[in-house]
């Protein structure tokens, strides 16, 4: 049985129907969260356009994430990054079998309310585009449509998860073709987990509360994350990967898979590279499989990567944590 | 026993440990494998094909070069279950309730018509109760997520679940097939059910 931790039991988000004679119960958090599960060990791919999200799926893509720009796009605008048109969101859903997902903006409940009426299978409340509420996000119960999330450490991924998301990801720093923040995010929740899951198995219940006070979540929540020693929902990397040994990387750390932004549209090798990183990412533990991955792409190809240390906007901090 | 879970892609681990608690609870000892490569393959007694996306299993299990191997070993009498995504590629035809026509690629030893996304999108995805005769009269929760439904059936197709006019659980010989999600309940019977196909193969 996979985690139902926190999961609001009388939310606006849960529907109740009869379908076919029988009584069928919607967005639950089995349902919403169990979307995520059938997500995993795959390569989750930004899209611009129907042309795009055709490449995608026939790379192996198992969805695919619309935006109006790529992140990398996104920087050199400028501006108010909003969520993407609707009818280019539409078009691509009547053209892919694959699920279709797409980025509103931090705590604007009303763009999350659009992609849900038009039926998109996830929302990605995103710190790519610029966010709405500064101090607060979307209460993400209210929805039938499951929720993906950004996080650059264990508070802010439980925080998240308590407000209704059904999955994390690592924020990383969109755009860039950088890895290293994607690293440092999954790195910093890797130890955590491990040091709650000591704690938890010690029996130490007045330190788990301390770190719940500290983590600003319920206590049941970080019980949950001793007691699985991991995050109670499926957790993908994203935010700078670029090429196969980064999504491989990404695996081996721990991540269930992998958000690709910029780095195939942007690349000069989008078919190959993308195909090159499913592969990767299935195949992460066999070094053999990761370097045919590798060399189905050339490195002159890549997106040109950009160094974090002198970007002006750092997408990452965007919002509240 | 060996029993493998096809691991290029979905809801793997999840059914590593609903197979290693029906065993358990049927007392059988049994070693439970992720498989990816031919050679792993050739040795298992049994397959479950996992939930996830079609597409990508069957394109990975060809890049691979296992699906041959997969529906050799599958006419040669090797029992498998099929779940969700599993289903669709155990399936002859297919087609996609928006698209239509789907060329993917399919291990296709079912003689069924499955329909994909049959009843819409994410948002409708649903939980419900239902009746499997087969695997006793208490009801088992069905998971249902952008959830298939077989259309069609061969005369020797046994049909194990409906949920109303819908087939959503069949069986072919050694072959069982579901459109829902078994692995992310804590009810363990389709899991049974298969693994003593798998028995009554050893015997």
């Amino acid at each position: 049985m996979i985690s139902l931790v926190a999961e609001v039991k009388s939310s606006k988000g849960l529907k109740y129907d009869i379908l076919e004679g029988v009584e069928v119960k919607r967005g639950s958090a089995l349902v919403k969260r169990g979307f995520a599960h059938m997500l995993k060990h795959g390569v989750i791919m930004d899209v611009t356009n129907v042309e795009q999200a055709q490449i995608a799926e026939e790379a192996g893509a198992v969805a695919v994430m619309v935006l109006e720009k790529l992140p990398y796009d996104v920087r050199k605008a400028g501006g108010v990054a909003r969520t993407a048109s609707l009818k280019i969101i539409e078009e691509i859903m009547d053209h892919v079998t694959i699920p279709v997902m797409a980025k509103c903006r931090i705590g604007h409940t009303y763009e999350a309310k659009i992609l849900e009426e038009i039926g998109v299978d996830m929302i990605d409340e995103s710190e790519v585009l610029t966010p709405a509420d500064e101090e607060r996000h979307i209460w993400k119960w209210d929805f039938t449509t499951p929720f993906v999330c950004g996080a650059r450490d264990l508070g802010e991924a439980l925080r998240r998860i308590e407000e209704g998301a059904s999955m994390i990801r690592t924020k990383g720093e969109p755009g860039t073709g950088n890895v290293a923040e994607a690293v440092r995010h999954i790195r910093i929740v890797n130890n955590e987990i491990r040091r709650i899951k000591a704690i938890y198995e010690s029996g130490d219940q007045q330190e788990l509360i301390k770190i719940a006070r500290e983590l600003r979540v319920s206590y049941e929540l970080v019980e949950e994350v001793g007691r699985l020693g991991r995050l109670p929902v499926v957790n993908f990397a994203a935010g700078g990967i670029a090429t196969p040994a980064d999504a491989a990387l990404m695996m081996s750390l721990g991540c269930d898979g992998i958000f690709v932004g910029s780095g195939i549209f942007k690349s000069q090798d989008p078919l190959e590279r993308a195909q090159a990183i499913v592969i990767a990412t299935t195949f992460y533990d066999n070094p053999e499989k990761v370097a045919e991955a590798q060399e189905m792409i050339s490195e002159s190809k890549s997106m040109i990567g950009l160094d974090i240390k002198t970007l002006e906007l750092r997408m990452q901090e965007r919002g509240t944590s | 026993m060996i029993i493998g879970i096809l691991a290029y892609q979905g809801a793997i681990e999840e059914h590593l440990k609903m197979t290693k608690k029906a065993l358990e609870s049927m007392k059988i000892s049994g070693e439970v494998k992720l498989v990816k490569k031919y050679d792993e393959i050739k040795e298992i007694n049994g397959l479950i094909i996992p939930g996830g996306e079609s597409t990508t299993i069957g394109k990975l299990s060809n890049l691979s070069q296992t699906i041959q191997l997969i529906k050799q070993r599958i006419y040669e009498g090797m029992p498998v279950l099929g779940t969700c995504a599993g289903l669709v590629l155990l399936a002859k035809k297919v087609y996609d309730r928006v698209v239509g026509e789907v060329k993917q690629l399919l291990i296709g030893v079912m003689d069924i018509t499955v329909e994909r996304n049959a009843f819409g999108r994410q948002r409708e995805s649903f939980e419900a109760d239902l009746e499997i005769p087969i695997i006793g009269e208490k009801k088992f929760r069905g998971i249902f997520i952008r959830a298939p439904i077989v259309r069609e059936v061969g005369p020797n197709v046994e049909v194990l679940a409906r949920l109303g006019n819908y087939i959503v659980a069949v069986k072919q010989g050694s072959i069982i097939g579901t459109a829902f999600h078994p692995e992310l309940t804590d009810d363990p019977r389709i899991h049974q059910l298969f693994i003593k196909e798998i028995c009554n193969r050893l015997l």
